[in-house]
């Protein structure tokens, strides 16, 4: 099996599975629980919760645990908006962002929120100028997604915060750091970043689990309420063996990430160079250079269905992604490559594939042969 | 006073000679669908079949034998002697229980004799009865045009006391009537063709045509749900999964853009044959309705039909999409048929398909296809399914 669908999800790394077996079968106290198996769980919430923090660089006061990327954003928009709302109601984020993200934007139109979406250039990046444009006094909140998940595209947080505090001090910057958690660089701190979520299950952790950074200056008011577990933010028992292999999915990749990010940049570039000079007509829609992630390419094939290519591959027992559906009633049309400027065809025949320290050059070069022949193969029926 | 189920049989009761072998067969396929459920006995008496089971199982029971073709009612009823005494308690006992079920106010005696030794005549034990129970029920009325509830007695060797009829969907015992090969899509018209021939008692396996990598595996899985669906009323299914791309690609190479869909559909067809052939299955079903899309014109129906030698049965020929939809909808196939697919097999759609295809033309161009070798490529890569 080739797996190239990692900004989907990961596979897990074998500590994590080690660990989070032993806390289901062992160590399976309640962290409330007051006898010393429930302690004995809630010190290791706390530790898992310091892995996270010393990664971050941050107090591990200012991290929260949640049910996984969707939540942190949720949790993030919905108690900033809820806290801020009397002092203004215009927000700003962009048109690439997750479904997590758009969908709680979208119902807050509805509520006589003001929302400005920015536009992004053909590589998948906002235009500084347009931010500054837009921030107004009433502005409660910029939200912004750090890498984007179809394609790569690694915005410039730190000079959106210069701007952001520069026009007006007190909108709050929310970062959707699910694709760019352990992958790009980041500096919470410096950056000046108030609420950062971000996910288990691409770092090679377990699913149903995440977590979310909010600066300590801010205190924000839960969406849900109950037992007052994470400081009363998040209610709810704690899911203590998706938060210990979250932290040792962290505390692992604090350890290697540098060498794992260095080697991956070196899969992307050669597998770009591979497919550019073994398929024509193809098209890169994530940038090549150093400003996006290294983890992440999308490529369109002329005259090919993502989606047939999908299982052309599948069939090989290589995993990968297309960001468009066919389905019986027309094409579902992925909002970011529209926002990029690509046509429909360009949409249909996009592939993504992501990378992960578990690939290999023969993996790739396997993976670039079967892309070559299914190409081919599908061209001949489609270029009739 | 004991409750058992009863079964009234609708056509089979005119079977003159061959009704034993109707009966046994549906009791049969009734066993099937409530063995693991357990009962007692199940036995004719006078032109019903009656089982004996726990009456906290009966409502699981109807529901399962609603779906076994050639029953038209099912009704729970009290079982006793044919004694006048029993018969006056049990008919208040089912007034009884029907008055703490729901609210009434009138009803109606229907007694049925079938067994003529009875010394009191139908409507004299209706009347009597009609009065007892006017008697004991002071807030009921009689009514005999629109009554809220019927209270129905059977003389037969016992007496059955009852007041409800679930309605089943009547037909013929499955496997009563041979073999169909259903030609199932993952559409809204197949699994309700299946359906109706299965009603009057034929045995449905099906195939499967697909173009994987083209179309997705969970679009077979789709199929693979309608049919599930589908063997709740027919039981066991034996699919058979053929891969059509290989076809479509010699067809797209070959012949002409707009007689794609047509002579995919001849290949359709052939294929069935061939597998009808070898499993001794009798006859081909399809999905198809007059002029619902290009390939179903008249035309284009004799065109396919010419394809091969076993009967096609079409039993939604002269239905309207929305009668369609409704019985879709009653057995449970709509939701699963309407749901969305990845379906990328519109790169073989032609952009004006032929709607009034030549079987000359038709012909001429299959000569550019080695048809024999494609065929027999196609069935020997198939695949079976087997749907419980």
């Amino acid at each position: 099996m080739i797996y190239l669908d990692n900004c989907a999800t990961t596979r897990l790394r074998k500590e994590v599975v080690e660990i989070m077996q032993r806390s289901m079968i062992e160590d399976f106290g309640n962290p409330s629980s007051l006898h010393r198996l429930g302690m004995k769980s809630e010190q290791k919430i706390k530790s898992a919760r310091e892995h996270i923090a010393n990664f971050l660089n941050v107090d591990k006061n200012e991290i929260y645990f949640t049910s996984g990327g969707t939540e942190s954003n949720n949790i993030s928009i919905q108690s900033i908006t809820n806290k801020l709302k009397k002092r203004g109601n215009h927000i700003i984020t962009t048109k690439i962002e997750h479904p997590s993200v758009l969908n709680i934007m979208k119902n807050y139109e509805q509520q006589d929120f003001n929302v400005t979406y920015l536009s992004v250039d053909t590589q998948g990046y906002i235009s500084l100028e347009e931010l500054k444009d837009n921030i107004r006094n009433d502005t409660i909140l910029v939200s912004i997604m750090h890498v984007n998940n179809e394609i790569g595209s690694v915005q410039p947080v730190s000079k959106i915060k210069d701007i952001i505090k520069k026009i007006n001090p007190n909108t709050l910057f929310h970062v959707d750091g699910i694709q760019g958690f352990g992958k790009v660089e980041l500096d919470l701190k410096k950056w000046e970043i108030d609420c950062y979520s971000f996910s288990g299950h691409k770092i090679h952790g377990p699913k149903g689990i995440g977590g979310l950074f909010i600066d300590k200056k801010h205190s924000l008011l839960p969406l849900v309420f109950g037992g007052n577990q994470e400081r009363g933010l998040r209610s709810g028992t704690e899911n203590l063996t998706g938060i210990i292999g979250f932290g040792e999915a962290v505390r692992v990749m604090n350890e290697s990430h540098k060498i794992e990010s260095n080697y991956v940049i070196e899969l992307k570039e050669y597998f770009a160079r591979k497919i550019e000079t073994e398929i024509p007509y193809i098209k890169f829609n994530t940038s090549l250079d150093k400003n996006s992630s290294p983890y992440i390419i999308n490529i369109s094939f002329k005259h090919v269905r993502g989606e047939i290519l999908l299982h052309y591959l599948e069939n090989k027992e290589i995993y990968v992604s297309t960001t468009s559906a066919c389905s019986s009633k027309g094409t579902e049309k992925s909002h970011v490559l529209k926002s990029i400027g690509l046509g429909n065809e360009e949409i249909e025949g996009s592939i993504r594939f992501c990378f992960s320290y578990e690939n290999t050059i023969e993996d790739l070069d396997y993976t670039v042969k079967v892309l070559k022949e299914s190409v081919e193969d599908i061209r001949q029926i489609t270029m009739r | 006073m004991e409750k058992v189920l009863s079964v009234s049989l609708g056509e089979i009761a005119l079977k003159g000679l061959n009704r034993k072998y109707f009966e046994d067969q549906l009791i049969k396929n009734m066993r099937r669908v409530i063995k693991d459920i357990g009962f007692e006995k199940i036995y004719k008496e006078q032109g019903k079949i009656y089982i004996e089971a726990e009456e906290h199982n009966f409502p699981k029971m109807i529901n399962r034998l609603k779906k076994v073709f050639g029953l038209v009612y099912i009704s729970p009823c009290i079982r006793i002697e044919k004694d006048e005494e029993q018969i006056k308690e049990a008919s208040i006992a089912a007034i009884r229980e029907k008055i703490d079920k729901e609210k009434i106010n009138t009803f109606k005696v229907d007694t049925n004799r079938a067994d003529k030794n009875f010394p009191i005549k139908s409507p004299e034990l209706s009347r009597q009865i009609g009065g007892l129970i006017l008697q004991n029920f002071k807030e009921l009325e009689v009514d005999v045009h629109n009554p809220d509830t019927f209270l129905y007695i059977d003389i037969k060797q016992n007496a059955y006391i009852y007041t409800e009829k679930v309605k089943g969907y009547g037909g013929l015992p499955l496997g009563t009537n041979g073999k169909g090969l259903l030609l199932l899509s993952g559409g809204i018209d197949s699994p309700v063709a299946g359906f109706l021939m299965a009603k009057r008692g034929l045995e449905i396996s099906a195939v499967h045509y697909h173009s994987y990598p083209f179309t997705s595996e969970r679009a077979e899985e789709k199929v693979k749900d309608l049919a599930r669906i589908l063997s709740r009323y027919v039981g066991r299914i034996k699919m058979y999964s053929v891969n059509l791309l290989d076809i479509q690609k010699e067809i797209n190479n070959k012949c002409k853009e707009n007689e794609m869909t047509i002579l995919s559909r001849r290949f359709m067809m052939k294929i069935a044959g061939r597998i009808a052939e070898k499993e001794g299955i009798n006859a081909l079903i399809t999905g198809e309705s007059l002029g619902q899309v290009a390939s179903q014109t008249v035309e284009g129906i004799s065109v396919t039909n010419r394809a091969v030698d076993i009967p096609v049965l079409r039993p939604l020929i002269g239905l309207d999409k929305v009668d369609i939809i409704d019985i879709a909808r009653d057995i449970e196939t709509f939701e699963t048929s309407i749901l969305p697919f990845e379906d990328c097999c519109t790169v073989f759609l032609p952009k004006h398909p032929v709607t009034k295809p030549k079987i000359e033309d038709i012909l001429k161009s299959e000569e550019a296809l080695d048809v024999e070798s494609l065929i027999n490529n196609a069935i020997e890569n198939m695949e079976l399914i087997i749907i419980e």
